[in-house]
């Protein structure tokens, strides 16, 4: 691969980098990465993935925008409401960095779906807005071994943690069962410049992953609260043994027998990413 | 004594769990953090508080 004169002018101040240089941007350029849910999280996380020069980003989604995204999911504008959310990304991406390709999913995952479309990709972003998606992305990236980021906001706080195969807990070893009571964004609010925080952290950590620089959020929970302030990195180190999808003796084997799992049980069923 | 998320406790000699269930956090939303180190889920029943200890519990929220 040889960079031509505009992408040299482009990725400039990352050949400063000594963690990128050429080499790491021509790494990036030919990296695929998996975006799901184009909303509060994923807006960031596409944006600075495509001008970043991630030659693939996967989007999914399967929701249209609306003037109530606009608050906080940077990536849609005015203009795009009412198309499709996943149309909408790419017209950005497109605008922002022509060297990116986008392939567009305009429907949900499900135990069905999800395990050919991350099969795809180097590294995943889990950007969906409640937990039992959280849950059959965290579950579908351990049973392939692969790679991914998990984030989650609400108000003005949030965390982000990454599961990298054989190398670091999962969401399961953290949290356990499903919180299927859990409150979403629609509900409680939420700010987005604070959702801004946890989508940049998941585009960086891809960012990372790919090159193999730095350290990642492996074994470490970051977790943050704009309102005060208090940033926080814990320390969990070792998977659980005990864990229901990574641990020795799992329960959890496949997605569809653990569908009922994933079923969303909050009041609300839109679906919508916040 | 122990200290929770910087509050004096008397909780020594519970296990996380039982701590946990006096408690009005939801299980499934929370890690727990005994000295600087988050406890793996299964390990609630077994792990007992001691004296000393200093207990962070780290929240979790789902959206996005
Ligand atoms: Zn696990």
């Amino acid at each position: 691969m040889i960079l031509d004169e505009k992408q040299a002018k482009r990725y400039v101040r990352h050949f400063a980098l000594k963690e990128i240089g050429v080499r790491g941007q021509k790494k990036l350029l030919s990296s695929k990465v998996l975006v799901i849910g184009a909303g509060g999280l994923g807006s960031p996380a596409i944006l600075y993935l495509a001008s970043a020069g991630v030659g693939t980003i996967g989007i999914v989604d399967f929701d249209s925008v609306d003037f109530s995204n606009l608050q906080r999911q940077i990536i849609h504008n005015t203009r795009n409401i009412g198309i499709p959310k996943t149309t909408s990304a790419q017209n950005a991406v497109k605008a922002l960095n022509p060297d990116v390709t986008v392939r567009l999913y305009d429907f949900p995952v499900t135990p069905d779906n999800i395990t050919d479309i991350i099969s795809e990709y180097d590294f995943i972003l889990d950007c969906t807005d409640r937990f039992e998606t959280k849950f059959l992305v965290n579950d579908a990236c351990v049973l392939a071994a692969k790679p991914f980021s998990h984030a989650g906001v609400i108000r003005f706080e949030g965390q982000a943690m990454t599961y990298v195969p054989k190398k670091g807990p999962c969401l399961r070893c953290l949290i356990g069962e499903i919180p299927h009571d859990a409150v979403t964004c629609k509900d409680a609010g939420v700010v987005g410049a604070a959702v801004g925080v946890l989508g940049s952290v998941q585009a960086l950590e891809a960012i990372k992953f790919l090159l193999g620089t730095g350290e990642l959020l492996c074994g470490k929970v970051f977790s943050f609260d704009g309102l005060t302030m208090q940033v926080r990195v814990h320390s969990i180190p070792h998977a659980d043994p005990g864990c229901a999808v990574c641990g020795n003796t799992p329960k959890i084997l496949s997605l569809s027998e653990n569908r009922n799992d994933y079923q969303i049980h909050s009041c609300d069923t839109g679906g919508e990413t916040v | 004594m122990l200290k929770i998320n910087g509050t004096d406790s008397d909780s020594a000699g519970k296990t996380v769990e039982q701590y946990i269930a006096e408690t009005n956090y939801n299980l499934s939303r929370i890690a727990v953090e005994i000295n600087g180190e988050i406890l793996p889920k299964s390990l609630y029943g077994s792990t007992v508080l001691h004296d000393g200890d200093t207990v962070e519990i780290v929240g979790f929220v789902g959206g996005g």
